[in-house]
């Protein structure tokens, strides 16, 4: 891999990039440096964000500035690819009945309902970053078989706990928000979990399975 | 110490509890929330010796007017210079003054500024999310919007005597037109002449605002290439750039990842001031470089801090204060009072 590039971000945050390509070893060397920068807890560092091939390092500009930040995550450098033999595995019930767009998502993709559901439930997601919203955790391995774009307008109130996909990405809904991705399952699993010493239930770098339940089990 | 229950009698949009804020959570997609001006919450809170973080409301242009129905306490509103109407007593500007059952508290719009901090002297009970009861408004999660109807319970109220008065706004608190920026992170998809545009010529403030971010309008910043780079992390301050050759600056509840190349960002301080702005108001982006930023930030919480030492000292009592000024004058002897 790489060395990354630094540039500043006002005055308070450096953004650390990897490449400008989504890549799993990209995504993987992101989540290791997040890991390599809690570890080192540097001075002024308030917070790391871990996203799809690059990090913010945010600190207080009262404490430190972007060289001394710069010089504390270089002196890191570099680090391997995280792997998910490492990382946290969680499965989630997921229920198939009566989603919005699974039939949808079959056509497109000229198969069965019942092939998109084996598929989906066949595959392991690493959570590549979260975003958008609080506890939107962007899936990342999706098969290819069942890769279908966004839709051209989104969809308003989608409920919470919508599983849906769109292109390489997965990602079970939190709150009630619009969407242009393809509803193909409801999940009864808490990502914001209420417990305040883990409120959200995967770190970035986590990895993740669905498991088919029947609505009844819902 | 007593207990105090206010009702709302109306209450614009965007008019929410907010503490200090709940950073910490963007890497869970949370954004730190908080007041749209962080300055003014620390004053209205310091001036009633509170610490700079505790629960406020924030009050919009839409206003807000509150029925005092039980107990009495005292306040203070600070933040943009918002007209207040407590008690039959019509005011503007920054203030601490006590609300007792059976007045009403009124605050709205006035000469300058987009939101007001009210915060009083005990502890507003409102809901917490992850620790805090600063709003999202994106999710409704923390103490939430305030609507008509709403009851508002304050324990702990107290009457703070030593408190009572108006208090200077600084400068500094003022937008004044000018936004610091630190050019990039990917100012590389923009077109040289855009990136030129973007410091050279003025940019107008429109009603698209709220808290998550404001768009603006002024000239097309072109990027150099169509393209779609990969959601990457955004903060508060982050002047990203659509498709559309538009800019909007994200503000205290903006998404924590962003697919739109991000043509610079805006000083911590500076977004303050910016979200003080109203829809219409002109300003001008001026690029520091990064050490230049963290000098300017340092110099500028500097003054923050010595303004905040200053109101933190109790006023003399009012009878002190009556005695003294007596005295100052020479109106009353000492054998009269």
């Amino acid at each position: 891999m790489n060395a990354p590039t630094f540039k500043p971000v006002a005055d308070c945050a450096l953004l650390v990039e990897y490449g400008t390509e989504i890549d799993d070893e990209i995504n993987r060397t992101v989540i290791a440096l997040d890991h390599a920068i809690a570890a080192a807890e540097i001075a002024g560092v308030q917070e790391v964000v871990p996203a799809l091939v690059n990090l913010l390092a945010v600190f207080d500009p009262l404490q430190t500035d972007h060289v001394q930040v710069e010089a504390a995550i270089r002196a890191l450098l570099p680090v391997s690819p995280a792997s998910d033999a490492e990382a946290a595995h969680h499965t989630l019930e997921v229920c198939y009945e009566d989603a919005p767009d699974l039939a949808a998502v079959a056509k497109a993709c000229d198969m069965s309902a019942e092939a998109v559901i084996n598929a989906h439930c066949a595959a392991t997601y690493r959570v590549g970053m979260y975003g958008f919203a609080p506890g939107y955790a962007y899936l990342a391995g999706v098969p290819r078989d069942i890769q279908v774009p966004r839709k051209s307008a989104p969809v308003r109130d989608i409920p919470a706990g919508s599983v849906m996909i769109a292109g390489p990405q997965c990602l079970v809904t939190t709150i009630k928000m619009p969407t242009g991705w393809s509803i193909i399952g409801q999940s009864s699993a808490r990502i914001m979990t209420g417990d305040p010493n883990r409120p959200f239930l995967f770190e970035v770098g986590d990895t993740v399975s669905f498991k088919r339940i029947r609505r009844e089990a819902l | 110490m007593s207990r105090v229950r206010l009702r709302v009698s109306h209450a614009g949009p965007l008019v929410s509890f907010q503490d200090g804020g709940r950073p910490g959570h963007m890497r869970f997609g949370v954004s730190a929330s908080g007041p749209m001006d962080r300055f003014g919450l620390a004053v209205a809170n310091t001036a009633l010796g509170q610490p700079t973080g505790a629960t406020g409301i924030e009050v919009s242009l839409g206003g807000l007017v509150l029925e005092c129905r039980e107990g009495e306490v005292t306040f203070a509103v600070a933040g943009g210079g918002f007209t207040i109407d407590g008690a039959g007593v019509k005011s503007s500007g920054w203030t601490v003054r006590t609300l007792h059952a059976g007045e009403t508290l009124a605050i709205r719009g006035g000469a300058w500024g987009s939101w007001a901090y009210l915060a009083f002297a005990g502890t507003i009970e409102a809901d917490k999310w992850l620790g805090h009861t600063a709003t999202h408004s994106m999710s409704g999660f923390g103490g939430g919007t305030l609507r008509s109807g709403d009851l508002i319970d304050i324990s702990e109220a107290q009457i703070r005597e030593d408190r009572i008065g108006d208090l200077p706004c600084p400068a500094f608190a003022k937008p004044d037109g000018t936004v610091h920026v630190v050019i990039g992170p990917q100012d590389q998809h923009f077109a040289p002449s855009s990136v030129e545009s973007f410091l050279s010529t003025p940019f107008e403030l429109t009603d698209a605002f709220d808290r998550m971010g404001v768009r603006l309008k002024g000239e097309r910043l072109e990027l150099s290439e169509a393209l779609s780079i990969p959601s990457e992390p955004v903060l508060r301050g982050s002047v990203q750039v659509a498709g559309d050759g538009v800019p909007t600056v994200l503000l205290a509840d903006h998404q924590t990842t962003g697919g739109y190349p991000k043509i610079a960002t805006v000083l911590s301080h500076d977004v303050d001031r910016l979200a003080q702005m109203r829809a219409k108001d002109s300003l001008r982006f001026t690029a520091v470089d990064a050490a230049q930023a963290v000098a300017l930030t340092r110099a500028q919480a500097q003054a923050r801090r010595a303004y905040l030492e200053e109101i933190a000292k109790p006023r003399p009592s009012l009878n002190e204060r009556l005695l003294r000024e007596n005295l100052i004058g020479g109106v009353v002897k000492g054998d009269e009072t």
